[in-house]
């Protein structure tokens, strides 16, 4: 095989496989606007009415609302956590930092139905009911280090001289990290919201253990999938999903973004 | 400002997040380890406190769950190795063929599907199997005969290749980007074959990323009950599937404590192997 024929196998293989990552996306995006109550591909006629249909479904609306509530209660207090985190860990030594960094990814770097039924059976042991605090409780703990790293990479492109400058002035460590630190951390902060608010508002595994009778929306869409029920709502609900998942993603890269060019 | 005050402002800050995670994921952690020890009561349902290694004697020697085990070690080990082999081409063009405008844009574009929802994914899955699905439209199209894919092993295999090939991608990218050019001039200098330049400096020097990838695949696939509930059928059973059915009114949360125990040892073990090859070593 000469040169340019290997080339071109080497960029017809990559184009393949992005493909084979892309394109099922795509196809269940379009699926969304099928006019037919039945999936059959090609798609004879296209239309909204299913968006229409789908918002005027009460089960819809309220798990909607279910997880907008989870998210956004799970999101606040990761962001607490995590920001107080990183901000305690930032100058310890970096064999602790290692330590500390380990245990708060564990519970996103364990599979999810062993932080489920681990957190499950705490609940049943300390008989508290599954309601929407155990989904907030599940929730804040593996939205956390999301927040956490995002604070602790900013920390660490800044200059510890600002804070000692203000101390230098006579600022108290509070005052100082209020009126410094606090604000220099804002957008890694916000930018941390809002991927653990996706990753919160996309999560099934953890939730379906953590939920009780509440049902959130990747909770429902499991189980219409799974019941075959309601498939062209389904198909709406998943579009208004990958939507208000990658929205703040793209948001949240931007904001990254223009925060490092600040720099 | 002393010492001693310094490190009790850490240990105020520590507090709370550290806290939470002692309490409620250490804690749950904990409980989980206990609850495999512990028993129901067959009569009333109830959970009894009493130590007993039941839960583990009827993994180890009722066949249903071995097999159950053999097929989620198995399929996470095929999708894996699937993995890494449809990862070379794209990272390799990814990491060593484009400009770094086109590669910001492709890793973004490889990014994409990772954080965008996993049932939306799963589910387009039912919607390109299916028997009227897209495959069958194109292979009609095409003259070829139909596939029956849907519910089936097979179907869970795709699937989750296609779910985890993005924690394949990422640290091979990254992985091959390491690797300095002046080596692979080096070998060519020296009269290698652009294979015996990959199978001599590239792929060995790769094999950290890989590691690090399979630690993701590996682990995310062999704890998977979603994916086995919605593409797979009546022989798709995965071990999560067995905890995921042990729990709530009717269930043994002792029994599926047990066998999710058995995950945790696997994942373990398999991070312990992993590590050997440099899988935790890039940053």
């Amino acid at each position: 095989m000469n040169g340019s024929m290997r080339n071109l196998a080497l960029w017809g293989a990559a184009s393949a496989v992005l493909a084979f990552l892309l394109l099922p996306l795509l196809i269940v995006l379009v699926f969304a606007f099928d006019a037919s109550s039945v999936q059959i591909w090609p798609i004879h006629s296209f239309s909204l009415k299913w968006f229409a249909a789908t918002w005027a479904d009460e089960e819809v609306r309220g798990a909607l609302l279910v997880s907008l509530e989870v998210a956004g209660l799970a999101t606040l207090l990761a962001s607490v956590l995590g920001t107080l985190a990183a901000v305690g860990m930032n100058g310890l030594s970096s064999r602790a930092v290692q330590v500390g960094a380990f245990f708060l990814t564990l519970p996103i770097a364990l599979p999810g139905v062993l932080t489920g039924i681990a957190m499950n059976s705490f609940f049943t042991a300390l008989e508290i009911p599954f309601t929407m605090v155990t989904l907030v409780i599940a929730h804040t703990t593996f939205c956390t280090v999301i927040i956490y790293s995002n604070v602790m990479a900013r920390l660490r492109r800044l200059p510890p001289s600002l804070t000692e400058a203000a101390q230098d002035m006579g600022a108290t460590p509070l005052r100082s990290f209020t009126s410094i630190t606090l604000p220099l951390l804002g957008g890694a902060i916000v930018s941390g919201m809002l991927l653990a608010f996706a990753l919160s508002f996309d999560e099934v595994i953890v939730s379906t253990f953590t939920a009780g009778s509440e049902t959130t929306l990747p909770l429902w869409i499991f189980g219409a999938i799974r019941l075959g029920q309601h498939m062209p709502e389904v198909n709406v609900v998943v579009f208004v999903v990958v939507a208000v998942t990658l929205l703040p993603i793209i948001l949240g890269q931007k904001l990254a973004a223009s925060v490092s060019r600040e720099r | 400002m002393t010492g001693g005050r310094k490190l009790l402002g850490h240990v105020a800050l520590l507090l709370p997040p550290f806290g939470w995670l002692t309490v409620f994921y250490l804690g749950s952690l904990f409980i989980l380890l206990l609850s495999a020890f512990w028993q129901v009561d067959s009569m009333s349902g109830e959970m009894i406190h009493e130590w007993t290694l039941d839960n583990f004697r009827v993994l180890v020697t009722d066949e249903t769950y071995r097999i159950i085990a053999e097929r989620t070690i198995g399929i996470a080990a095929l999708v894996t190795v699937t993995d890494i082999i449809l990862a070379w081409p794209l990272a390799y063009v990814i990491a060593r063929k484009v400009g770094p405008r086109m590669k910001l844009f492709l890793l973004v574009l490889v990014a994409l599907p990772l954080w965008s929802s996993m049932l939306a994914r799963i589910y387009a899955w039912r919607l390109i199997l299916g028997h009227d699905g897209v495959l069958n439209w194109f292979l009609r199209s095409a003259g070829l005969p139909e596939q029956s894919f849907a519910f089936t092993n097979v179907a869970l295999w795709i699937v989750f290749t296609y779910l985890w090939l993005p924690f394949m991608l990422m640290p091979l990218i990254s992985a091959i980007e390491r690797i300095p050019a002046s080596l692979l001039d080096a070998a060519g200098d020296m009269g290698a074959t652009p294979f015996q330049t990959f199978r001599t400096v590239i792929f060995p020097l790769a094999i950290p990323g890989m590691a690090a990838g399979s630690v993701f695949t590996f682990a995310v696939t062999l704890g998977e009950y979603v994916t086995p509930m919605l593409v797979g059928g009546a022989g798709s059973e995965f071990i999560g599937n067995v905890v995921y059915s042990n729990v709530g009114v009717s269930g043994n949360i002792p029994f599926a404590a047990a066998f999710s125990m058995i995950l945790l040892v696997v994942i373990g073990a398999y991070m312990l192997v992993a590590r050997r090859f440099g899988a935790f070593d890039g940053a």
